[in-house]
């Protein structure tokens, strides 16, 4: 009898067991279906076109008589982009982090905490649109430039929308730092600024990499906002003019394009599945140098 | 214990059929407006007898809001009748029909003379108006087609040579492959020829945009003009209704229902095609966005 009901145990722990097996491989089906899918739709278009032609061209004009699909404008544009926006977002980012999990007493880091929880929960097409409405007019009266809509708009929206998750990693990775870290070096004579940025700040250094290399996922992946505020001519990267992004290159063509020119929208958007397989690389690579080390 | 067994395989299936037939789902709405609600909406102004078979529509991509309003309001009158509509291009579309492969092809330019010789009839369903648009402020309230092509070809980039403030014109238009963008580039005859400052991928925000920036000028369908912009007058002649109507208003284009001359449609298309050209439509039209001419 004993024997019965444990067996019985064993089955039923294996079949929950498979169950949740199962379900844990959807997520690794849907990654294969993705990768599968934008890899077979992607290359036909660039073998068409040839993959210098195609990644270096300048000219971006798919429906002309004669048409011509470089996509370089776009890839600088995103590159500018991400690392203007990082270029802001990351101090301010940083810095609040480190306030907010060492300095800020606990009722200014329960307000801002909120704040920042919050500004990851807004649509990025309200950012968009608060962009669009606010922001780009304000370029425009500030800078005396005939349009707003620009690389710099769209480079202000990015660095916000990287905030929150820059300040939330890395206030968890120096949050996570040892006391006695600190405390050791307070008690050798060290100020609390120099024991947070020389002793808290090294400790917790991988996990500021992440939010990092995190900032720069979400900035090359947003779509929406980029394309409310960016004017989306398909112009070289420069800060007062109106640019595309990879991203906002697919969204922005995807509805009418028809042919080669829809498949070309696939082949950006595997470059840009690329680029983000790379910073993913990346990332794996620091934290695993961080382990060794 | 045996019954929690089967218990919990009978929760797997489930779980799998549960699965398989969200696949299935996914995949039953793209085949466009099935009969489904058979006897909901059948009394609605409806012919006494039923009507069955299908109707299929191919082309333009502008036509996409009259068409896809019109094929709902008509399968809801008739529930068994199978309505498509293949936004292909209007190219495309003319193509498919004469080769047969669809009732009705939908064109949003006139045909060209060896399409019409081809045997083909052309019925215009409606016109579409396209409005130019500068904002409020902007003195500029009229210019001729000839400045409108110079302006966005990149000739003229100062709004002090058409009479305006001395301030860089703003130019703005539509994504490659919009049926809008289109339309106007070969009524302005500026095809793969303009300097776009912003291309932006709806009407609605080309509208908010020139409704923002003084300098701007961008070009819309006719029926989402609101006050925030002012629609300019076109070689003397300001857009509305009635002068998109008589033909006045050159910005414009038609709507065209191409079929094959000579030849019957089935019975479901020819009742598609004759509420679609009759004044009961009308209303729909206008709804969508469009003049209609019946």
């Amino acid at each position: 009898m004993m024997n019965k009901t444990k067996n019985r145990k064993k089955i039923i722990e294996d079949i929950v067991h498979g169950i949740f097996f199962l379900l844990g491989m959807i997520t690794v089906l849907c990654v294969l279906l993705i990768s599968i899918y934008l890899l077979v739709a992607g290359i036909p278009a660039i073998n068409k076109i040839g993959i210098v032609n195609f990644l270096f061209g300048a000219k971006w004009a798919p429906t002309y008589a004669e048409p011509a699909y470089g996509i370089l404008p776009f890839v600088l544009s995103s590159v500018y982009g991400t690392a203007g926006a990082l270029l802001i977002g990351v101090p301010i980012g940083f810095f609040t982090a480190v306030y907010l999990a060492k300095l800020a007493p606990r009722k200014v880091k329960s307000v801002v905490s909120s704040a920042v929880s919050l500004l990851a929960g807004i649509p990025s097409v309200v950012y968009g649109l608060v962009g669009m409405l606010i922001l780009v007019p304000a370029i425009r009266k500030l800078f005396h430039v005939p349009d707003g809509s620009s690389l710099l708009a769209a480079i202000i929206v990015l660095s916000v929308m990287v905030l929150p998750s820059i300040i939330n990693v890395s206030m968890t990775s120096l949050e996570a730092v040892p006391r006695e870290y600190e405390e050791g070096s307070l008690a050798l004579g060290a100020t609390q600024i120099e024991t947070y940025m020389r002793v808290s700040v090294p400790a917790a250094k991988s996990g500021i990499a992440t939010a990092v290399v995190l900032g720069v996922g979400r900035a090359l992946g947003e779509a929406m906002a980029v394309m409310m505020v960016s004017g989306n001519a398909t112009n070289m990267p420069s800060l007062f003019q109106s640019v595309r992004f990879l991203t906002t290159a697919v969204a922005s063509e995807m509805a009418y394009s028809s042919g080669l020119h829809r498949q070309a929208l696939f082949s950006i958007a595997l470059v840009l599945f690329l680029f983000i397989m790379l910073i993913n690389a990346g990332l794996n690579l620091i934290l695993k140098h961080k382990k060794e080390g | 214990m045996k019954k929690r067994i089967m218990g919990i395989i009978l929760t797997a299936v489930m779980l799998a059929a549960v699965l398989s037939g969200c696949g299935n789902n996914a995949a039953a709405p793209a085949a466009s407006t099935a009969p489904s609600e058979a006897p909901a909406a059948a009394e609605s102004a409806a012919p006494a007898e039923k009507l069955s078979g299908s109707v299929s529509t191919d082309g333009s991509t502008s036509m996409e809001k009259v068409i896809g309003a019109l094929g709902e309001a008509f399968t809801e009158a008739n529930p068994d009748v199978n309505f498509t509509y293949n936004p292909t291009g209007s190219g495309s579309g003319i193509t498919a029909v004469t080769e047969g492969r669809c009732d009705i092809g939908l064109s949003s330019r006139n045909l060209k003379d060896e399409e019409a010789a081809s045997g083909l009839k052309a019925t215009v369903l409606a016109l579409d108006g396209i409005a130019v648009i500068v904002n409020p402020e902007n003195p500029v309230g009229e210019l001729s087609l000839e400045q409108i092509a110079k302006i966005y070809t990149g000739e003229i980039t100062n709004w002090s040579e058409l009479g305006g403030n001395d301030a860089e014109i703003v130019v703005i238009g539509r994504e490659a492959g919009s049926g809008t963008r289109d339309g106007f580039e070969s009524i302005t005859k500026t095809a793969d020829a303009c300097v776009y400052r912003q291309e932006l991928t709806s009407t609605g925000d080309v509208i908010t945009s020139v409704a923002q920036n003084p300098d701007a000028i961008g070009y819309a369908s006719l029926a989402s003009i609101g006050d925030t912009v002012k629609a300019l007058v076109v070689e003397g002649v300001a857009p509305s209704e009635e002068t998109v109507k008589d033909g006045s208003y050159l910005v414009q284009r038609p709507f065209v229902l191409v079929t094959r001359e000579g030849e019957e449609l089935s019975p479901a298309a020819q009742a598609f095609f004759d509420y679609i050209t009759s004044a009961d439509a009308a209303s729909i039209i206008a709804d969508a966005g469009a003049v209609a001419v019946n």
